[in-house]
């Protein structure tokens, strides 16, 4: 069962999440109108990548923008777990063991005190977002079952790797290919489900960032105060 | 009756359909009508299939429902916070339902689209800028907006205002005749009290060609003739068209987008016959919007860009007083403390606010900005067509609530609203809350500011 989760479905999980995203985006860029966004893309490109590229760099500074400023107990909250989600599986040790001995490569590691913290980071950010949609009301008027879902997917490797790697679960290696499992459906969720938004909220961002940049002022002022 | 007399999925085009609707008094048998229109479901489908992009699929569908866009909505705010009045809720409801039912929608779900599109949205885009992912409801409202308007599921008087365009090329029965008349008067009437005083009409190669909302040549006419003064004082060679002189477009409030094509392209021609250096509107937010950030795309105009580089009327009053061509008497700029009204379509949806601050450093002693400002500043609380719905007047008023705080918190009293949008939005807020503030556009109040050069100056008797 190891061999298979870390093998063949391995395989199978990063081809999917590769090309699934790369469909993404292409079918993205293919579907953007000129006409029909009311964006003469093409003609102003220059401004439009100026633009593109302010909307998601401000976007991504924490506090960067008014809505992070204004939102401060939010913004703490997605950025620890937005950080931890992406980086700590990149950066585990354990990861790049396996990297190394399947496909040779790795990348560097965190230690392992580190990856311990970002875990717990994302479990408690992450239930505090769930508990958010619970306790304010223009939250939970717009959840639906399917958010929930979605929070479980991306929550489900954490979890079951924090119980693994503490050996909580009493059958270590039940939890370890649970754990594997998880986060490959997590890959594999990402291009057909709104965890799509790990490559959209950039396609999106620019989006944006080339209507203001092009149309609505990039072209007469400093750019958009984000 | 699947199709009403009045109200029905056929836009308002000849002048006896145009009586007919108005004379319907408040639209009574329109909505009546529109209680037994039927939806085209095909149709619906097929346009959500041509016209929905990957922009607006996307903005659907990655929507992390978080609700960081809930305190960006005036309404939101100005409704106790009534998480119905959450953007993402309003658009998931609405569009994000019709999108999902693949047009197979019934009429009451088409009515509550209808209230929902110009009840709850002012399209000021304000959401868009709280998103973390961009999306922009007011965008997507925009486009609602003219999917009920090709179901005929449109409040009456946009469907009258969208008529208007059609058939006077113009949102309201001003004919090229009563324009060029008013033109006419207007400089005589003004004559006598500044000497050489001219409205040009019609004038090729001018360096300005100035272009108004019909509002002005109707019911004000002296703001036109403020504007011919001002240019006649910093010596502009300007001129007007006689056709294609009106910029507004209640077209586009009503989302009835092949009238707001006819109704830019009529002042394309316009440039293009009189090869002006450029354009300059006059003190309108939508009228900007709508014809020189909108109208090239619903002109097909590739490059995005009007046929000749268009202003808005603050863009020329800042240039004008850094370039000297007017200059303010020190002893007369506006010494009490006064607020400026930032219009969502000239400001946050087109980038101008570093103007209204340069005019402002010129004018006043005493600026004070409103919290939030600039391209963050709320909606006047009358934007999108919202000022003139009989349908939805109360909950307009209750969405002022939240500009009139906004003045308030600044302590002053005077409040400049270069937008007939706002003006009229803080015009009818004073009406009802009574607070004591004045509003006014720039014109009159650079008239009583401005130096006049002596030999414009009347002879003396
Ligand atoms: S802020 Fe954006 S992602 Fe969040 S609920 Fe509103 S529209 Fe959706
Ligand atoms: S565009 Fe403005 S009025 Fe409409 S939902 Fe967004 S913030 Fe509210």
């Amino acid at each position: 069962m190891y061999q298979f989760v870390t093998g063949p479905l391995a395989w199978v999980a990063f081809t999917v999440f590769f090309v699934g995203i790369i469909v993404r985006i292409v079918l993205y860029i293919r579907g953007l109108d000129w006409q029909l966004d009311r964006v003469a893309y093409r003609p102003h490109l220059k401004y439009g990548i100026k633009g593109a590229l302010r909307s998601i760099f401000f976007w991504l500074v924490p506090f960067g923008t008014q809505s992070w400023r204004y939102y401060k107990g939010m913004t703490i909250l997605v950025f620890v777990f937005h950080i931890g989600l992406i980086f700590t599986p990149i950066f585990l040790k354990g990861h790049n063991i396996i990297l190394e001995e399947r496909w040779g490569f790795s990348f560097p590691t965190i230690s392992e005190r580190t990856a311990d913290l970002m875990t717990i980071a994302v479990i408690i950010s992450g239930f505090i977002l769930l508990l958010r949609r619970i306790a304010f009301p223009e939250v939970r008027i717009l959840t639906t079952a399917y958010d929930v879902l979605i929070w479980a997917i991306a929550m489900a490797p954490f979890i079951t790797g924090f119980v693994a790697y503490h050996q909580m679960g009493g059958n270590y290696q039940f939890w370890l290919i649970l754990h594997i499992l998880s986060g490959e459906i997590m890959l594999m969720a990402i291009p057909f489900t709104k965890l799509s938004h790990f490559i959209l909220f950039f396609m999106s961002r620019m989006q944006l960032g080339m209507d203001f940049g092009i149309k609505r002022g990039g072209m007469k002022n400093k750019g958009f105060a984000w | 009756m699947p199709e009403g007399i009045l109200c029905n999925k056929i836009p308002c085009k000849t002048k006896e359909m145009l009586n007919a609707l108005l004379s319907d008094k408040s639209g009574k048998q329109y909505y009546n009508e529109m209680n037994h229109l039927q939806i085209n479901t095909e149709a619906l489908a097929a346009t959500i299939k041509k016209t929905l992009k990957s922009r607006m699929k996307t903005w659907l569908e990655i929507c992390a429902h978080c609700g960081m866009c809930a305190d960006s909505c005036f309404l939101y705010l100005a409704n106790n916070k009534d998480p119905k009045q959450v953007p993402s809720y309003k658009i998931q409801s609405t569009l994000g339902e019709i999108v999902r039912r693949k047009g197979d929608v019934d009429n009451a779900f088409m009515q509550m689209c209808m209230d929902t599109a110009w009840s709850k949205c002012t399209c000021c885009n304000r959401c868009g800028s709280f998103c973390p992912f961009g999306i922009d409801m007011g965008v997507m409202f925009g486009y609602l907006r003219g999917l009920c308007f090709s179901q005929g599921f449109v409040p009456w008087e946009l469907k009258i205002g969208s008529g208007m365009h059609r058939i006077f090329h113009a949102q309201m029965d001003v004919t090229t005749e009563d324009w060029v008349e008013t033109c006419e008067w207007m400089a005589e009437e003004y004559e006598e009290d500044w000497p050489g005083l001219k409205i040009p009409v019609d004038v090729q190669n001018a360096d300005i060609m100035y272009t108004v909302n019909a509002r002005e040549p109707k019911h004000y006419p002296e703001d036109l003739a403020e504007a011919a003064i001002l240019f006649h004082i910093a010596g502009e060679n300007w001129t007007v068209p006689s056709e294609g002189w009106e910029e507004t477009s209640l077209a586009m409030f009503a989302g009835d987008w092949e009238a707001c094509k006819i109704q830019v392209n009529t002042v394309y021609d316009a440039m293009r016959r009189l090869k002006p250096k450029r354009m300059v509107v006059t003190e309108c937010g939508h009228a900007y919007r709508a014809t020189v950030i909108e109208g090239p795309y619903w002109a097909g105009l590739k490059d995005g860009k009007t046929p000749v580089p268009s202003f808005h009327y603050v863009e020329w009053v800042a240039e004008a007083l850094r370039t000297g061509k007017l200059k303010i008497d020190p002893s007369k700029k506006i010494k009490e403390p006064v607020t400026y009204q930032d219009s969502c379509n000239y400001i946050r949806n087109a980038g101008l606010a570093d103007c209204a601050r340069e005019i402002m450093s010129y004018i006043a002693e005493d600026f004070r900005e409103m919290t939030p400002c600039r391209e963050h500043n709320f909606c006047c609380g009358g934007g999108g067509g919202f000022n003139g719905l009989g349908r939805y007047r109360e909950q307009r008023n209750i969405g002022l609530k939240i500009k009139r705080d906004q003045i308030l918190a600044t302590e002053a009293k005077l409040v400049i609203a270069p937008c007939h949008n706002c003006w009229d939005a803080i015009r009818d807020l004073e009406e009802i809350f009574k607070v004591g503030i004045r509003w006014s556009f720039l014109k009159p109040l650079l008239l009583k500011m401005v130096v006049v050069p002596e030999h414009l100056k009347p002879p003396e008797e």
